[in-house]
């Protein structure tokens, strides 16, 4: 029963209740990010104005990681100071790459704490990534 | 000898095994690689043991024998596929090899081996990557054409219009003798038949037919076919291109090297006959004496007690899984000229959600994604799907959990 640490009931929920999903306007900038080996995609649109983000808005298909993931991402990064949402991805990215041996920083990751067990499955790391690097690019872009 | 499964099990101890949190293996992925007999394993360990040396240059003791061993798997591997000489059975490591080294022939080779602008090649849109790639890098360094048969919806090659695409200007016909995704076996005559009437050469990717029905290259009548050792019970690392041999002596080499030259002066050569021609370098020698032993093995259970176990088993499996709501199958639903491969997408699931769920939960060995065979999904205009690939040694015991497996994974998600 190793895959029910990974697909954590927040997951699924976000899985099935996608938020803040859809590709909205007015936006700064928009990127597209593709996952070669599975096929995941993500269009994201990121608006931003005095060092706030006001909108993370995507659409996109894949397994349910790659989709959870945007959506948990959407939740955090609405509303909350871009230096901030930098960090989170940050420590997001450290946790998915740690190989299941990182100790989260729980203050710091919030809801995406969830996604620490995808972090022993190589092949799904970059499905949990996957929207957020695009939101990392995103932006980068809008400045 | 009457086909025994239990027996057959026996043969394979990774079959017995258990995964971490109990969970006996369930291998239902053969279509990606095939597991082993102890008696290939047995055979390599028993060469590399007492038999090993380099092939073909060697004289002393252990040089012939190895010689002998890796020139026996030939005779076996020719003599399984019905090749009227056994040189033209050549080593490759894997069918991917076999498909580029005719590919290539084509670059550089003279007369029917020569393609330019205005040339065409045909493939097909349900092909691996394997017979898609080559041709394409072929047809982007000459100029030449790539064209392909579209395939239907339901998982047929659509030969609708055969006559224009393979026309007096198709040099070369390459399709899947089996798809690895759909499980259709393709009809080779009235392709070959309309190859012919134009002067067009034709090869088969035999992959995913080799291992699971007796393939005989005479009756079938093509030019080319590869097939790789690691589907069929042998190790990785082997593989086979069967050429008519006319063809092969008129093909350029391929790799440069040992073994396949003739005679070298510092500003030319000349080269080996065929089959050397064609094997630069050391050869994967334990490897084909492994592939040697899976032939043997297969000929003792028999070919045609194989191909009708897993009839059996896809009837089995497309019955049961149409039980699992929302589930599609992609490729025939009948039993009817397919193997026994099935691929199928459930409802909102990704197949990545699927896979992962069945091997966590249950040790069930399923394989997804896009199978290398991107173009065909996106003809039916899906990313990806779940694939189940049976052989020899699977049970409907096997598939009736798989059908479980599903409905848990549709809890889960659901």
């Amino acid at each position: 029963m190793i895959a029910e640490s990974m697909y954590q009931e927040l997951i699924l929920e976000h899985y099935k209740h996608p938020q803040g999903r859809g590709l909205r306007d007015p936006f700064d900038a928009e990127v597209h990010h593709v996952n070669p080996t599975c096929g995941d995609e993500i269009t994201m649109r990121v608006k931003v104005a005095g060092g706030k983000v006001e909108d993370v808005s995507y659409e996109g298909q894949g397994c349910s990681i790659s989709q959870a993931a945007a959506s948990v991402l959407h939740e955090l990064a609405t509303g909350a100071t871009v230096e901030n949402t930098m960090s989170v991805v940050d420590e997001f990215t450290r946790l998915l790459q740690g190989r299941g041996q990182v100790e989260p920083d729980e203050e710091v990751l919030g809801d995406a704490v969830a996604f620490a067990g995808v972090a022993k499955f190589p092949a799904r790391v970059k499905c949990a990534l996957l929207a957020w690097m695009a939101y990392k690019d995103a932006v980068a872009r809008s400045v | 000898m009457t086909f025994d499964v239990d027996l057959i099990r026996k043969d394979f101890p990774v079959l017995g095994r258990e995964l971490p949190g109990d969970r006996p293996l369930i291998y239902l992925d053969s279509g990606n690689s095939s597991q082993k007999p102890t008696q290939v394993i047995e055979t390599m360990r028993d060469h590399l043991t007492w038999h090993y040396s380099n092939v073909g240059r060697a004289l002393h003791a252990l040089g012939s024998e190895s010689t002998e061993a890796y020139e026996a798997a030939r005779d076996k591997v020719a003599a399984f596929i019905g090749a009227p000489s056994r040189d033209e059975v050549i080593f490759t490591k894997n069918a991917s090899e076999g498909l580029n080294l005719v590919a290539y022939a084509f670059q550089n080779g003279t007369d029917r081996f020569r393609v330019g602008p205005g040339d065409e090649i045909v493939i097909s849109e349900m092909e691996h990557h394997s017979n898609i790639v080559p041709w394409q890098l072929l047809a982007e360094r000459t100029g030449a054409t790539l064209r392909w048969f579209p395939v239907t919806d339901e998982g047929r090659l659509d030969l609708t219009d055969l006559d224009e695409l393979v026309n007096e200007r198709t040099k070369i016909v390459s399709v899947a003798h089996q798809s690895n995704v759909l499980g259709t076996v393709n009809s080779v005559s009235p392709i070959l038949a309309r190859a012919r009437s134009v002067g067009a050469l034709m090869m088969l990717d035999a992959s995913q037919s080799v291992p699971h029905q007796p393939v005989d290259v005479t009756e079938l009548g093509v030019d080319f076919i590869a097939f790789t050792g690691h589907k069929m019970l042998g190790p990785s690392g082997i593989g086979v291109l069967w050429g008519r041999r006319e063809l092969l002596d008129e093909m350029p080499p391929f790799l440069g090297g040992g073994e396949m030259i003739e005679a070298v002066w510092m500003d030319h050569s000349t080269y080996a006959p065929v089959p050397h021609k064609f094997e630069a370098g050391t050869p994967p020698i334990v490897e084909a004496i492994g592939l040697g032993a899976a032939v043997d093995y297969l000929n003792a259970v028999g070919m045609d007690a194989i191909k009708a176990h897993e009839k059996e088993l896809i009837q089995y499996a497309l019955d049961a899984l149409t039980e699992v709501p929302t589930l599609r199958v992609i490729g025939p639903r009948t039993a009817i000229s397919r193997g026994g491969t099935v691929s199928f997408t459930l409802d909102g699931i990704h197949p990545h959600d699927v896979g992962q769920i069945l091997d966590d939960v249950f040790g069930i060995a399923v394989r997804v994604g896009h199978h290398c065979a991107r173009p065909l999904h996106l003809r039916f205009g899906i990313p990806a799907t779940t694939r189940a690939s049976l052989y020899l040694y699977n049970t409907t015991a096997e598939i009736d959990a798989l059908v479980r497996g599903l409905h848990h994974v549709q809890k889960v998600f659901g």
